[in-house]
């Protein structure tokens, strides 16, 4: 067992791995109690367990517990809360831009690190932006959407 | 009066009750079975309106359903129901679903039947109890009184004129919660002592399995293998030990190659066994009326195997200790899957109980069931709570999938034009009756069932338009090479295929414009309306003769129409779609889609618009994208990579209209979207390009060979 330290949400944090190739989402779900990112592919391919990494969105699948010490990571969970949703999470709400939500913390949090980037996108460069995540429910107009309202643009 | 023999104590033994973990502020309105369990012991019978209703001392009110929500706004829309009958404010009314122990078997969701059979269960047992429930006093209430009456069909239902609650867009009360990442799904669930389990599948479909070498994981910690016949799993204290221990585990199976392969599968289909002929449909007489036809036309068209692919695989945890058995998962079925479990693993039904909680969208009979019976397995060996989440290769490479389909189409057409003679030819998997084998059962050399089916998949093969002899074949084929199941909208998105394709063909032979040609079809006011609507929404040009459209820029852009009436029976749909199709490459691209849409009586606008975009979305994936290919051995399509599907920047714009008619019975809408939308995206590629393409996914490769071939 090896102890990793990095911020979580914020706050210096803590979590022990036998393994150092351990990928953090585990970590993030099992140790630390953050359900927000989900395992869809573990393959880096759908975008479900999108987290922040230093600001940017960053596939926790993919990145193991020896990556992600010393950083700083935000989960979905410390953007807002149901009752204070932020910009991203209100926008998505406003729309309802979900089905089975099972994607939706990729969504949000890859609308959060691209509008962090560039505050006023075009359609088309959220579409381009968000190409990584996948939803099979079919929900993409909504986002869409929700990510042109977050960013302030008339839907 | 049935009543669950659960009892609190019987709970709390099984380790039942330690969701307590999950409170948070703004807790779910979904399913939760922490205070939940206070209600155990509440009847559950069908007939009962205590089955459905409890009224709690500060006047609110639960309902219990058997129907789940799939990711489709159930949730909402049958507590919209039940407010508006009960003369409630819809905050006044929880919901408690799929709880085996708490709901009353109103069957499984799907075929949408959510509202059309649940909801309206629900809203019967309401109206019967409107009365009982005013007359309430405060005493009534606090101490939980039962309102002892049997549903009664006639109970007069509010009048529509008067609703204030049904057809409001009120939003979906987990939105939040999914967007903040506080919505607990069956894949967050976790209990006390629980531990992780992982399943191994053969690399060949039926392989035996031959020998395990458990030194393989023993650097690993915490863990062990289950073996149990040709069934293989492990199972470990930590999750990410569970994964590395069922990907290192050395193990040989026996070898084999049971499978035809995916490649020329139509031509499979075509020639395999049949076990019988059904005439579907069989009006007047096509053999005559097709030789006495001015012209006559045929087709095939072939519709793939595809996954329900849902987006997080499959997930259940269970817990087989002291003689019960609890089940978490997010099944479609709960209650057949409470029988199912009582009956393989030989638990009294009573002892058996199933929870169900949200997962990721499943549109049909996914690795639901499955993964629920590997945690079974799993836990009856380790006598511990285990969690089981399928990898994306097991979701993709094992789910039971959405089965090929052929369809053959003859018509003749009188010297108007009109449609004389029409003849569908279909070979789908045959039925057969008891549920669908579980993966690890057969594997653990367990006695089950082993029933076929793939839903209604003959309906929608006949025309919806004035048809003087029809005839409607379907070859019940005995072998299917993959495990089928329910795909949404199973069958009928293939038939309306073929149908509206076909049609665009008989238009153009009739030199009359495609919308027009329909039109004249039809008689009913409501599917004449759903087409006008489209195709002023769409400003569709009508076109009584197909000209080459120009080039530009090496891209054609074309226009499409389809209509359907779901089931023949149910919704009415027409769909018009612009596309470009790029002529050197053959990829498609869909630019816009409008639809408009009329279910009868719409409970929820805004849920309702979210279903017909999302099926819009999903069948052009389906149509554009997806085949799950195989080899002799195996389902090679196991990824994201090798079963891609619709991406963003590939969404079109959407422009949808709903009809409410409040007056009318309300149709499900989790499906009837989908039917129109490969028919119209082919008839806008004919259009665009001049090519027919009649076997999906329509590939580039696909396109290019039909835009060469004419
Ligand atoms: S789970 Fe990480 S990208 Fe799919
Ligand atoms: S909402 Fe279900 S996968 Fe996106």
């Amino acid at each position: 067992m090896a102890t990793y330290k990095f911020q979580l949400n914020g706050r210096p944090s803590t979590a022990e791995s036998w393994d150092p190739a351990q990928p953090l989402l585990y970590v993030l779900r099992n140790e630390l109690g953050q359900h927000g990112p989900k395992f869809g592919c573990g393959l880096g391919q759908c975008g479900a367990c999108t987290v922040l990494i230093d600001g940017k969105a960053t596939r926790s699948c993919l990145t193991t517990v020896r990556q992600a010490a010393g950083k700083s990571i935000t989960t979905i969970e410390a953007l807002g809360t149901p009752e204070k949703p932020d910009a991203v999470q209100a926008a998505f709400i406003a729309e309802q831009a979900s089905q089975c939500g099972y994607c939706t913390n990729g969504m949000v949090m890859t609308a959060k690190s691209l509008l962090a980037q560039n505050p006023k996108p075009t359609l088309e460069q959220v579409k381009q932006g968000m190409a990584g995540n996948l939803c099979r429910c079919g929900t993409h107009t909504r986002i869409l959407r929700a990510v042109m309202r977050a960013s302030g643009a008339a839907v | 009066m049935t009543t669950s023999t659960f009892s609190r104590r019987d709970l709390l033994k099984s380790g039942a009750a330690v969701l307590v973990g999950f409170t948070f502020a703004g807790r779910s309105a979904a399913q939760m079975a922490v205070g939940a369990d206070a209600a155990l012991g509440k009847p559950t019978g069908i007939n009962d309106v205590d089955s459905f209703l409890a009224v709690h001392a500060d006047g609110s009110v639960t309902v219990y359903t058997g129907k789940v929500d799939l990711g489709t706004g159930l949730r909402i829309a049958i507590r919209q129901m039940a407010a508006e009958e009960l003369e409630l404010p819809v905050e006044r009314v929880n919901l408690v679903e799929g709880d085996t122990a708490l709901t009353p078997d109103q069957g499984s969701t799907g075929g949408s039947t959510g509202l059309t059979q649940g909801g309206v269960q629900v809203r019967r047992a309401a109206a019967t109890a409107r009365e009982a429930f005013r007359n309430m006093t405060p005493a009534d209430l606090a101490s939980g009184k039962h309102f002892n009456m049997k549903v009664d069909p006639n109970a007069p239902l509010k009048d529509p004129k008067t609703y204030k609650v049904v057809s409001q867009p009120v939003l979906r009360p987990e939105v939040p919660l999914k967007a903040t990442g506080r919505h607990v799904y069956v894949q967050d669930f976790t209990m006390a002592g629980m531990l992780h389990g992982r399943v191994i599948h053969p690399p060949v479909i039926g392989a035996k399995l031959m020998s395990v070498d458990e030194s393989s994981i023993r650097s690993i910690p915490d863990v062990r293998a289950v073996r149990i016949e040709s069934f293989l799993g492990v199972v470990a204290k930590d999750e990410w030990a569970a994964i590395r221990a069922a990907r290192e585990l050395k193990v040989t199976w026996s070898e084999g190659q049971t499978l035809p392969g995916s490649t020329g599968l139509g031509g499979y289909v075509r020639n395999a066994a049949v076990d019988r002929d059904e005439t579907v449909i069989n009006r007047g007489n096509t053999a005559s009326a097709m030789t006495g036809a001015a012209k006559t036309f045929a087709a095939s068209y072939y519709w793939p195997n595809q996954s329900h692919a849902s987006l997080g695989p499959s997930c259940a945890v269970a817990d087989m200790r002291d003689g019960g058995l609890t089940v978490w998962s997010s099944a479609q079925a709960p209650h057949n899957l409470r029988a199912n479990m009582a009956k393989v693993f030989a638990v009294p039904l009573a002892k058996v109980r199933v929870v169900y909680m949200d997962g990721a969208g499943c549109y049909g009979g996914n690795g639901n069931d499955d993964v629920a019976a590997d945690a079974v397995l799993l836990s009856r060996a380790v006598n511990a709570p285990v969690r089981v989440q399928w990898m994306r290769q097991d979701e993709l490479g094992w789910d039971p999938k959405g089965p090929q389909q052929l369809i053959d189409l003859r018509a003749g057409l009188d010297a108007q034009g009109n449609i004389a003679a029409w003849e569908a030819e279909m070979w789908v998997p045959m039925n057969k009756p008891g549920t669908r084998p579980l993966l690890s059962i057969d594997a653990a050399g367990m006695a089950q069932d082993h029933g076929q089916g793939a839903g209604l998949m003959t309906q929608n093969a006949d025309p919806p338009y004035a048809a003087g002899n029809v005839r409607v074949v379907a070859h019940h084929i005995k072998d299917t090479p993959l495990r089928p199941s329910n795909l949404r909208a199973p069958g009928k998105i293939a038939n309306v295929f073929a149908v509206e394709a076909f049609t665009d063909e008989l238009a153009l032979a009739a030199g009359v414009d495609p919308v027009e040609y329909r039109l004249r079809g039809l008689k009913d006011p409501r599917a004449i309306e759903v087409i006008r609507r489209t195709a002023d929404m769409f400003g569709w040009k009508p076109r009584p003769a197909s000209a080459p459209r120009p080039v530009q820029g090496g891209v054609q852009i074309g226009y499409g129409f389809a209509y359907a009436r779901y089931k023949q029976a149910e919704n009415y749909v027409a769909m018009a779609m612009e596309v470009a199709v790029e002529r050197t490459t053959g990829k498609v691209s869909v630019r816009r889609v409008a639809c408009a849409h009329d279910c009868g009586l719409i409970v929820n606008p805004n849920a309702l618009r979210n279903q017909v975009e999302g099926l819009i979305v999903q069948t052009l994936s389906r149509t554009l994208h997806e085949e799950v290919k195989f080899d002799r051995a195996r389902v090679t399509s196991v990824d994201w990579v090798t079963y891609p599907i619709l991406r963003f920047p590939d969404a079109p714009a959407i422009e949808v209209a709903l009809i409410n008619r409040p007056e009318l019975p309300l149709y499900g809408a989790g499906e009837a979207a989908a039917v129109t939308v490969p028919g119209a995206l082919a008839n806008a590629i004919f259009d665009a390009a001049g090519a027919r393409v009649r076997t999906a996914p329509f590939t580039p490769e696909r396109v290019k060979t039909a835009i060469v071939g004419d």
